[in-house]
């Protein structure tokens, strides 16, 4: 019943003629394989994991691979469950991707429990490096903050100085716009208001005639899901972007835009920490990843690509599968792959790489299917994510 | 669900005279507490404590859906609002287990009574709308509500030491708690089903009309009822939050209360064991189907509609009628 990926067995032969190099690794996929964040998540990851493993060759590294995969529902206790059978009972040495957030700060407990690896790609949470910090977490992505950073100060940059926020009023949507609210204003933005919808939302005209009825040149989206992409089908039926205001989505994917397409999306700001058609060398990998799931690939299965990557030369440095030996080399090595190009790894486990201000294409620029941002900036990581002081991470503020 | 279904199967039950247990359901109790005792050296010790917390929790709603006739679809309430209120006593107050699992236990006992004495006004579909209606107004309490970190949870809940002395942090350890826990909640279920209360339940179940005629309040016995599967669900919830540590959304989401309504309605409503035998099936899908992916919620539904169309009374049920005698 348990799907394995058996990738790479080195040959009797080679094992014969240098056993003392051989490193067996197991990784385990967990992630949502059949709720909302499949697509985004979900086998795609799985995919992307094992085309890192293929890249990096990592047989004839003496490293053997093998990779595991399960769906987490996104339930943290069935994660919870399945995160500690892996480490106990399976041998996994590290948890990719879990998205969601209440799901990953469930995993990223367990895997320090077990003083294992966690590198996650999938959830939003600041918190994993953060108030939840663990010294065997990574967060490789993205995070709430680092969107709202991205996309409040090259906005605000670009000329979008006054802000009218749409709210989903739970704790989530409220920390996005206090942290998008702050970065507006120490760029000399302004906020006129907000309005906050109830979660989830359906009807989002009212909020929308209001937002129409500020005046500000940009709306903020602090939401994500199914809202943010209702929220944005909405504003294209009041004609809100045609009148000369811009959409600012806060949360967004590219398989959420894919769904909206380029005629109802057209205009909307994002950030996001990859796009498939940046330069060759990420063409190349998505075509290669297209052939085998049908879609380009998400910043989510960037990131697990990524981190697997980032993860094995690790593995390949250190000669063992010693979790806290791995951190430790993973967090001293630059980071450097054809996807995020190069970047490094911060004490508290925070992965800082560029992120990018994206707008969707309007139907006459988009010349494919998949066709649909364009580059408006690029900012500087260390600009987009939080600085470490400022995070609270205990153990990494300690030495 | 339907009367035909209820006075068939009631039959069975309540004819018998109820001074003891039956010897057969004495040997039932007893392989019981032998299989559960010997689970967590056959499978891992956490899933066997899962396991155990939705059995109780499904058999809580049995007594109030099988025994008293009450189609409740707002369950998760009480189990998520009790794991919540647990899992801040023992994060934010340091409370041991037991004291921490008795504060949860305590608020879905006082949520079970506000939410019930309303509910109870009202019968059939507008109960259990009534009840729906309540727990929404619960769901969107915990994603608003501060102490709860709404998406986020509660997590990284400690497990302290039981009544301050014994250190709980093994899981096998736990589990016999969870284990005392869950087969006292079940042997006082079926106390409660048996006694003279229990019978007027069923009579009320059966016909209301007639235990009104009889000189029965009503009202009290459904709200009795209804207070006391509350409380087990929130037992339930609670235990639940220290086995995994964290409480979350999910608890309290209203598929958990169809959760609770698919283990019963699998295992056999109205029997003793069907919910355990329900709620086994259901969370060792929800768990072991995990690997095959996408597959999982396609399996999963094929076999309720396998369960549905040849199972009617549930599992537990049909082979109650099989061997004659009540499981």
């Amino acid at each position: 019943m348990i799907k394995r990926t058996a990738l790479m067995t080195v040959a009797a032969t080679a094992l014969a003629a240098a056993p003392a190099l051989a490193t067996d690794v197991k990784l385990g996929v967990l992630n949502d394989q059949s709720g909302v964040y499949a697509d985004l998540s979900g086998e795609g990851s799985v995919v992307a994991a094992r085309m890192a493993v293929e890249d990096f060759d990592a047989e004839s590294k003496g490293i053997n691979v093998e990779i595991i995969s399960a769906d987490h529902q996104n339930k943290p206790d069935i994660a919870s469950n399945i995160a500690r059978q892996w480490y106990d009972q399976d041998g996994v040495d590290v948890i990719l991707d879990v998205p969601t957030s209440s799901t990953a700060l469930a995993v990223a407990d367990v895997t320090a429990e077990f003083d294992k690896i966690f590198i996650n790609s999938g959830a939003a949470t600041s918190d994993l490096t953060r108030g939840n910090c663990q010294p065997t977490t990574i967060h490789w992505t993205y995070d709430t903050a680092s969107l709202a950073n991205g996309t409040g100060k090259a906005v605000t940059d670009a000329g979008g100085d006054t802000w009218f926020f749409l709210t989903a009023d739970y704790a989530f949507g409220h920390a996005l716009e206090r942290d998008t609210t702050a970065v507006v204003e120490a760029n000399g933005g302004e906020v006129l208001g907000s309005v906050a919808h109830p979660f989830p939302g359906t009807d989002f005209s009212s909020f929308l005639l209001q937002a129409q009825a500020s005046g500000a040149k940009v709306i903020g989206l602090a939401n994500a899901g199914a809202d943010t992409v209702n929220s944005i089908k909405q504003a294209a039926e009041f004609g809100i972007v045609q009148a000369g205001q811009k959409l600012a989505g806060l949360l967004l994917f590219i398989n959420n835009v894919h769904s909206l397409g380029a005629e109802t999306a057209q205009g909307l700001q994002m950030t996001t920490a990859f796009y498939w058609d940046m330069n060759d060398e990420t063409r190349e990998f998505s075509e290669r990843f297209q052939a085998e799931i049908g879609a380009p690939p998400s910043m989510v299965q960037a990131g697990v690509y990524a981190g697997t990557l980032h993860y094995l030369k690790a593995v390949e440095a250190v000669g063992s599968n010693d979790s806290s030996a791995i951190v430790a080399k993973m967090k001293e090595m630059e980071t450097d792959d054809p996807l995020f190009g190069k970047g490094y790894i911060r004490k508290d486990g925070r992965v800082i790489h560029d992120m990018y201000l994206m707008e969707v294409k309007s139907p006459d620029e988009s010349t494919g299917e998949w066709d649909l941002l364009k580059q408006v900036s690029t900012i500087s990581g260390e600009d987009a994510f939080l600085p470490m002081e400022e995070g609270g991470c205990e153990f990494a503020l300690a030495d | 669900m339907s009367t035909t279904e209820n006075t068939t199967k009631a039959a069975l039950p309540a004819m018998t005279h109820t001074v003891g247990m039956p010897r057969h359901q004495k040997i039932i109790f007893v392989v019981l507490l032998a299989v559960l005792i010997a689970l967590p050296f056959m499978v891992y010790p956490v899933f066997a404590m899962k396991v155990l917390c939705f059995a109780l929790f499904a058999c809580a709603f049995n007594l109030l859906l099988g025994f008293g006739g009450l189609l409740s679809f707002g369950h998760a309430a009480y189990f998520g609002m009790a794991s919540y209120v647990c899992a801040h006593a023992a994060k934010v107050w340091g409370l041991t287990p037991e004291l921490a699992i008795l504060t949860g236990t305590a608020t879905a006992a006082v949520l079970g009574l506000v939410i019930g004495s309303l509910a109870i006004r009202r019968q059939g579909i507008y109960f259990a709308m009534v009840t729906l209606a309540f727990a929404q107004m619960v769901y969107f309490f915990a994603l608003q509500a501060e102490f709860t970190g709404g998406e986020d949870g509660i997590q990284s809940v400690p497990r302290n030491d039981l009544f301050g002395l014994l250190p709980m942090k093994d899981d096998l350890t736990f589990y016999f708690f969870v284990l005392a826990i869950t087969y006292g909640g079940i042997l006082f279920i079926y106390r409660i089903t048996h006694s003279p209360f229990g019978q007027v339940l069923k009579s009320i179940r059966e016909n209301e009309p007639r235990a009104v005629s009889l000189g029965y309040h009503v009202n009290r016995y459904k709200l009795m009822v209804f207070v006391l599967s509350a409380t087990f669900a929130g037992l339930a919830g609670a235990t639940k939050s220290q086995v995994f540590h964290l409480a979350s959304l999910t608890d309290v989401h209203w598929t958990m209360s169809g959760e609770v309504v698919l283990m019963t309605l699998l295992g056999g409503m109205g029997t003793v064991l069907g919910p355990i035998v329900g709620a086994a099936i259901v969370v060792t899908m929800q768990n072991y189907l995990a690997y095959l992916g996408a597959w999982v919620t396609v399996i999963q539904g094929c076999i309720f509609v396998i369960g549905v169309l040849l199972f009617r009374e549930g599992i537990i049920g049909v082979l109650s009628r099989i061997l004659k005698k009540p499981l």
